[in-house]
């Protein structure tokens, strides 16, 4: 069995997530290769070949990938299929937006962000915000598959893959990028970091979220926040952590403010440590918190960062 | 430009879903079912686009039970012309899903289909995609704001970083994310007139497409609880409890 890993980076580096990828990847058996799709991707390909456990590296550099917008990555890995058995990627937004077009091409159902690998063909995945877990048997002859990341440790380095450069084929002419709006943060990744400091509703305005910036750089954590907190503008969209944001599960994840609605527990019921800080004793997030704190925000979250 | 809204009946959002004792899946017996939340959103953006004139025609499409119809009525009553109702008891995959959506874009001659990122009860945000890849349409998804002008369509999109923009040539198909807009409610006079528009009723059979299931579901079984910890009285007690435990 041959499966192919897409990997997770920015042109320059390559992501904790490949390395996650790659572990569902040899759970499930065979030859491991990984594929790095975009524009000079030299750096990001030596990074992947040392990923332990992977054969081959395979690179593909073109204008068209820079950032791998979904019809260019279907036109790339779709020929390649006809010599793998599977192709898994993690489920973030760049690889979720174009994985199902390829399970379209091959004709066959995508196994969408799966939390555990029983079988090459048997897989675990989360439904219905997490509150359930099915264990899925695909009869598909080859499988597409996403990966929640965050259920998987990382593949280990030490490895010294070969790699090859592949021709880019033609570029979709359909869709274009025309521009990018990034987040500017010097914090680690919400989806990597070893603390997660989240706000909610209950944080009140985006000059209130100085105080949860402030924790979270005390504590060298990433900043996250519940929906409602992004739609009030509070922060930026790519901080959402929940059932349709981001999944994480750190050693220690603060939720301040945030009241625990089922899509927000989604994404971070998962975490090692969790501690909510609420004023209502009543909300739902105190019973999934190891530690709750029955208090005003805006009079412990200051205490705290000054006892740190 | 005729928009094409693919709508779910799913659990309701607010409801927590239960495994069955048998682990054959979620009970679903006497729940609230409502429309997928992303759908009230592609519903609401292809309204506006009639109200804007951007849209010549709205039609609502929804796969599902005999109760399916009521979702399509809710959409009918915010403002969409006409549904289509594919009958079946099965809850079917993606792909099929996309296979038959293909199937009356192409019917219709419609050039933009909105669907939702994600059903919130399977959770596979793979449909929207899908059926772009069968039409060979490009697509724009997770989007936050849309905007038509001429043959073109510029999508900005929530992305893993922040947002980042897209021009596609229509025909499209877009994905809604949870701020491109705030759905309205039907207003009653709106719900009785929704009862005169028309639902074709439809079986997957009429599309000739084979939805025989790839995923067998082996079991569905209830995840690894989380048992709710101490309530500690200060910050000091916190702070002490959280170095013992080794994380900061
Ligand atoms: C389709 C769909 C998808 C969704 N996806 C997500 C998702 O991915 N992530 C997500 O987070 N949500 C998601 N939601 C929204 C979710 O249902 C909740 O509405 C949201 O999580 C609530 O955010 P919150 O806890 O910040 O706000 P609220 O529920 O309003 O809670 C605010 C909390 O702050 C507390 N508080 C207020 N003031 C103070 C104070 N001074 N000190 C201490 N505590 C205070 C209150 O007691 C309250 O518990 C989704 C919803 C839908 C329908
Ligand atoms: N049974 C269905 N009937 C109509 N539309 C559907 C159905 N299932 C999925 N969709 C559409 O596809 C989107 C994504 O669903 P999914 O790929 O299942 O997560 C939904 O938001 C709907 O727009």
């Amino acid at each position: 069995m041959a499966i192919l890993v897409v990997a997770e980076h920015d042109n320059t580096d390559l992501k904790d997530a490949t390395h996650k990828t790659v572990t569902a990847a040899k759970q499930m058996g065979g030859d491991v290769d990984i594929l790095v799709a975009g524009k000079n991707i030299k750096d990001v390909m030596a990074q992947a070949a040392k990923i332990d456990g992977v054969r081959h590296i395979l690179g593909v550099d073109h204008d068209s990938l820079t950032r791998q917008l979904a019809e260019a990555m279907q036109a790339v890995i779709v020929p390649l299929m006809s010599e793998y058995d599977a192709v898994i990627a993690p489920d973030t937004t760049a690889h979720k937006n174009y994985m199902p077009r390829v399970a379209a091409k091959l004709d066959v159902m995508q196994i969408s962000s799966i939390t555990g690998v029983e079988s090459a063909d048997t897989f675990i995945r989360p439904i219905y915000a997490g509150n359930a877990m099915a264990t899925v048997k695909s009869s598909d002859a080859k499988k597409v598959i996403t990966v929640r990341t965050t259920a998987f440790d990382a593949a280990g380095e030490g490895g010294s893959a070969d790699d090859k450069m592949l021709d880019a084929p033609a570029a979709p002419t359909t869709s274009q990028f025309v521009s990018e709006e990034l987040t500017k943060s010097d914090r680690p990744e919400l989806a990597a970091a070893k603390i997660v400091v989240s706000g909610g509703r209950g944080v009140g305005s985006a000059e209130n979220f100085a105080i949860i910036e402030s924790l979270a750089d005390k504590l060298g954590a990433a900043v996250g926040a519940s929906r409602a907190a992004v739609d009030a503008g509070y922060v930026p969209n790519d901080y959402q952590v929940g059932q349709t944001g981001k999944s994480v599960a750190p050693e220690l994840y603060i939720a301040i403010g945030i009241s625990g609605a089922i899509q927000h527990l989604a994404g971070m019921k998962d975490s090692k440590i969790i501690v909510a800080i609420n004023k209502d004793e009543d909300a739902p997030i105190f019973q999934v918190a190891d530690y709750g704190l029955v208090a005003d925000l805006f009079k412990a979250v200051p205490e705290l960062d000054a006892a740190l | 430009m005729k928009v094409l809204v693919p709508v779910k009946r799913v659990l309701d959002y607010n409801v927590k879903a239960r495994v069955k004792a048998d682990q054959s899946g979620v009970d679903l017996s006497n729940v609230k079912m409502s429309m997928n939340p992303f759908d009230e959103i592609s519903v609401e953006e292809a309204v506006r686009m009639k109200e804007a004139g951007t849209a010549t025609e709205a039609i609502v499409v929804s796969i599902g039970p005999a109760k399916a119809q009521e979702t399509i009525r809710t959409a009918l009553a915010i403002g969409m012309d006409r549904g289509i109702h594919v009958l079946t008891d099965e809850d079917l995959e993606p792909l099929a899903i996309a296979k038959i959506l293909k199937a009356i874009v192409e019917a219709e001659d419609a050039q933009l289909v909105i669907a939702g990122k994600q059903a919130i009860d399977n959770d596979y945000g793979a449909t929207g995609s899908m059926l772009a890849a069968m039409l060979d349409w490009p697509q724009g998804t997770f989007a936050n704001t849309v905007e038509t002008s001429g043959g073109s369509m510029t999508v900005k999109r929530e992305v893993d970083g922040g947002l980042q923009t897209v021009k596609l040539t229509l025909p499209a198909v877009v994905t809604t994310d949870l701020r491109l807009n705030e759905p309205r409610y039907a207003r009653l006079p709106d719900i009785m007139k929704a009862k005169k528009k028309t639902i074709d009723a439809k079986t997957p059979e009429d599309f000739g497409v084979d939805t025989t299931p790839r995923l067998k579901t082996v079991k569905v079984t209830e995840p690894a609880g989380r048992s709710a910890g101490v309530i500690v009285e200060n910050v000091e007690e916190l702070v002490a409890s959280l170095k013992k435990e080794g994380v900061i």
